[in-house]
């Protein structure tokens, strides 16, 4: 049994039982049904890790479309298994900590499964070894973020929000599409592994660059990266919970896991080494530098965020250096960026969903999140102020903290980084330490302002909604819990080390763990007076510093208004392809139902009477066709008669039943060329169409001569005969096709093939079902359009909730 | 509208189950003559268009409430449904099985999944007219 396909797919099955869950168990927070999936997900694929850390992979394939070599494969290897148990890890602390976040009155229902949803998606994305199959995970992790930023659908702010995030993200998804399409046709194959496998053979082909720069986009966008990463603060109109789950622990991973995956293959490259450095180490800085001005707590976690995506983002790109020189015991020293990227990105997951949890926790005691009107809460809410104050001092880099350890590695890396002569380096390199020291700096002003802003100073109740008070013990256990994770792999980070993260890194450079290089590093609190000691010391003296004078430097934000932001211009280009394809459109959509009609038969005449002449498919010769009877001859001069007059028909009713006519003609043209079966249906057809013509004459206005003019008259004559002549050429053109072989021997056989006589049907129902499937689907479709457009009249009261 | 036509009720109310039983006959047959989901589920469509045209669409809704948007989807899930059935049994997607059963009285008798299939193409088409037709029909 495929147990790890299925651990993907039980989150969807959760997310179609919720609902009733939530409809039928009115007393139970349904939160307590949703908990049970991540946390027996957790221990699942916690019981995988010795096998993982031992240098196993595990790969169960289940086929799909085999056809197009698409397959849902799951792979787990340690890259996969860190990123598995953050989701499901901090699923199911989120879950809990939702439980108490959210009350019963809220539609809870919908929240739980969308985020059950949204946790099968990004388990697909990390564990898919198919290209496509990731992709298609990946944009429902999009989606899902989307609907779970529109939870509270009446604000506007959360609408918009939501927009904006999926607008960004899915672009970038579709552009990292074509990014593996192209990847897929180079190497001809849509696994990931395999390509890693054969990477030399592709990396010298024309669309190498191209296809990496696309996956890069999917990936930036993803994880918010400058200049996408303005959707990220929208994003926090979400529920704490998603945010913290969501918007900061898992799904903005999915970009830098895409980043990880791709390494072998990009990696290397100098494109890449700058592209993904220099992108990451930038937004680390924009994001810490504007972390500092926010005046809203989830702000300043959304701006630290961005930032510390962008850090762990540069480590890949630094790591991926040594893929460029091949293996070597020098070249071995740079994949030490790549170790402490993985190590924070655990990190980063604890101390961030610590400490939005404290933000939702805040709000919730007090219902305001502006550090403008929070301050004194530390004697208030105690604990509060001691899992903000751990989770701080992480991000800050500070020890005795988990932080401290990964940004010493960041440093460490940085440094060498420098001493490397290629890539120009030698010229550029020194940028990377000196932002990358100035972005640290301003982290930990922003980590001092989270805590001093809202926990010391004066206590202003008259400012607050309510007064502030420790929230029930439930809500605070999942932040004590990360908080915990916080300070225990401070003093044992091997076992995240050597369990999780060496085999992570044997996935990722695979070259090298084939060379038996030794690729795992034993993390140490302590490793004596070196450059990255100091380059901390000096942040924490800089940094005080900075925070303590930040009246008089705040000004240094004025040069950057928001009138020039990044925001307005994504605003003002969205406006803009509003406008002007609203004026296109207007151009062509006349309301007029004839000249729709119009444009489909001069589409008809292009497209068939185009391809009969570009194919030179055309051939027929009248003396190899059956003669016509006599009696055809009469059905057709009837049909031509009717044909005709329904031209000159002066009511609806006389053309209507001509028009039947015409049907019914054809039905018995079925019968005489012994079609019983396209018979039969035609006929009932025709009878229930006209049925449905009259019922629609009713509604009707009477029938008008309408003025047209002499050049629109010409026009529908042009189109109309062209139609026709077409239309003959394609009848007459079928008869004589040779250009195919014909397939109609293999339905012959359709009763040892699909137990049926009736060799129609067994074509419909059998061989191509998929067809009749789908045409089903399409009727649905088409009803359920009819209904809604007829029936459904929007009320009057959907305004008002629209302009909240 | 209100149609006071004696003879054409008489006559629709005999015509209706004539109808319906070719609906049905039709249905069946499909495996190996001519009929199927699709023709059958038409007939059974223009039965209850007749009905609807014969009497007032109030009269009709009283004696079968049936929500035919509802038919509809049902039909569509059980297209569906069956190709994802091939699924469990390890097949492809809508791969279809047949076979031969002895049944007491009837004797051999084949039974087979398109008739599920078939049965889902039906419902779809019998909703979706009627659905339609009283769409248009109410409309204000």
């Amino acid at each position: 049994m495929s147990t790890l396909v299925l651990a993907i797919f039980i989150p969807f099955l959760a997310a179609a039982i919720i609902p009733f869950l939530y409809k039928y168990l009115k007393n139970i927070h349904v939160g307590w049904f949703a908990i049970l999936v991540p946390t027996g997900l957790f221990i699942y694929l916690a019981s995988l890790i010795p096998a993982i850390s031992s240098g196993e992979v595990i790969v169960q394939t289940i086929n799909w479309i085999p056809s197009y070599g698409i397959d849902i494969t799951a792979y787990l290897d340690g890259l996969s298994l860190t990123l598995a148990l953050l989701i499901s890890g901090v699923g199911a602390l989120v879950i809990l900590y939702s439980i108490y976040y959210l009350s019963s009155k809220e539609p809870i229902g919908t929240f739980y499964t969308y985020l059950m949803l949204f946790m099968g998606a990004m388990l697909g994305v990390v564990m898919s070894d198919n290209m496509l199959v990731l992709y298609v995970f990946w944009e429902l992790t999009s989606i899902s973020s989307f609907l779970l930023i529109a939870f509270w659908y009446q604000r506007k702010r959360s609408r918009e929000g939501a927009k904006k995030s999926l607008i960004i993200t899915v672009s970038g998804g579709i552009s990292m599409l074509v990014g593996f399409i192209m990847v897929g046709s180079m190497s001809n194959t849509w696994s990931i592994r395999e390509v890693i496998a054969n990477v030399g053979a592709i990396s010298d082909h024309a669309l190498f660059i191209p296809a990496m720069l696309l996956v890069l986009l999917g990936a930036f966008t993803k994880s918010a990266q400058f200049p996408f990463h303005i959707w990220l603060p929208d994003a926090m109109e979400a529920p704490t919970p998603v945010s913290a789950y969501l918007h900061s622990a898992t799904m903005v991973k999915a970009g830098i896991y895409l980043v990880t995956r791709f390494t072998p293959v990009f990696g290397g490259e100098a494109v890449w080494f700058w592209a993904v450095t220099g992108v990451g180490i930038f937004t680390l800085f924009w994001g810490s530098f504007n972390a500092v001005r926010q005046t809203d707590l989830k702000a300043l976690l959304a701006y630290s965020t961005i930032s510390q995506l962008g850090m762990i983002m540069s480590m890949f790109g630094m790591g991926s250096a040594a893929l460029y020189l091949g293996y070597s015991t020098e070249s071995v020293v740079y994949t030490g960026a790549t170790f402490a990227a993985l190590f924070h990105l655990v990190n980063h997951s604890t101390f961030k969903g610590a400490l939005f949890m404290v933000v939702g926790v805040v709000d919730h005691s007090v219902g305001t999140r502006d550090i403008r009107r929070l301050g004194g809460l530390i004697t208030l809410m105690p604990v509060t102020f001691t899992i903000a104050t751990v989770g701080s001092m992480s991000m800050a880099g500070l020890p005795p903290f988990n932080g401290f350890l990964s940004k010493e590695m960041f440093f460490v890396s940085t440094l060498e980084i420098t001493e490397a002569g290629f890539f120009g380096l030698g010229t550029w390199g020194i940028a990377i330490p000196i932002i990358a020291w100035i972005a640290s700096v301003f982290t930990f002003v922003y980590s001092t302002v989270f805590v001093v802003k809202t926990f010391l100073g004066p206590y202003k109740e008259e400012k607050l909604e309510h007064p502030a008070h420790e929230p029930k013990p439930g809500m605070l256990i999942s932040p004590i819990i990360l908080g915990l994770l916080v300070i225990v792999f401070f003093f044992m980070p091997n076992i995240v080390g050597e369990n999780l993260i060496t085999p992570a890194m044997n996935g990722i450079f695979p070259t090298f763990a084939a060379e038996g290089a030794e690729l795992g590093t034993h993390i140490h609190a302590w490793h004596g007076f070196k450059p990255e000691l100091f380059m901390t010391i000096g942040v924490v003296l800089f940094g005080v510093l900075l925070f303590i004078t930040r009246k008089y430097w705040y000004g240094v934000y004025n040069l950057f208004p928001e009138k020039r932001s990044i925001n307005v211009f994504y605003g003002f280009v969205l406006d803009q392809i509003e406008d002007k394809s609203t004026v296109i459109t207007n151009k062509y959509m006349t309301r007029y139902l004839r000249d729709y009609m119009v444009y489909i038969f001069a589409f008809f005449i292009l497209a068939i009477g185009g391809i009969f002449i570009f194919t030179e498919a055309y051939y027929f010769t009248l003396p190899e066709n059956a003669p016509i009877s006599n009696f055809e001859w009469l059905v057709i001069l009837a049909m031509m008669i009717a044909g005709i007059t329904i031209l000159f028909a002066k009511s609806r009713l006389t053309a209507i039943v001509l028009n039947s006519i015409l049907g019914f003609g054809i039905s018995i043209l079925f019968v005489l060329f012994r079609a019983p079966d396209l018979a039969l249906t035609q006929t009932i057809i025709e009878a229930v169409t006209t049925v449905l013509f009259l019922v629609a004459y009713y509604f009707l206005p009477e029938l008008d001569k309408e003025d047209t003019t002499k050049k629109t008259k010409s026009i529908n004559l042009f189109i109309s005969i062209g139609v026709g002549v077409v239309f003959t050429a394609v009848a007459l053109g079928v008869q004589g096709n040779k250009a195919f072989d014909t397939i109609s021997t293999f339905f012959e056989n359709s009763y040892e093939l699909a137990g049926g006589k009736n060799m129609v049907n067994a074509i419909l129902g059998d061989f191509r079902a998929f067809d009749t499937m789908m045409e089903v689907v399409v009727l649905l479709i088409a009803g359920i359009g009819v209904y809604t457009m007829i029936r459904v009249k929007a009320k009057k009261e959907s305004d008002q909730i629209e302009d909240k | 509208m209100k149609i006071n036509n004696v003879i054409l009720r008489t006559v629709a109310k005999l015509v209706f189950f004539i109808i319906l039983t070719l609906a049905v006959y039709l249905f069946f047959a499909g495996h190996n003559s001519p009929g199927g989901g699709f023709s059958g589920g038409l007939v059974l469509a223009s039965a209850l268009v007749l009905l609807f045209i014969v009497f007032d669409i109030e009269t009709i809704q009283k004696g079968l409430p049936i929500d035919f948007k509802l038919v509809a989807a049902f039909g569509a899930f059980l297209s569906v449904g069956t190709g994802f059935g091939a699924l469990i049994f390890g097949d492809n997607f809508l791969t279809q099985a047949f076979d031969y059963f002895n049944v007491p009285f009837f004797g051999e008798i084949e039974l087979t999944t398109v008739t599920i299939f078939e049965g889902g193409v039906a419902l779809v088409v019998v909703g979706v007219v009627v659905t339609i037709l009283l769409s248009i029909s109410e409309d204000e």
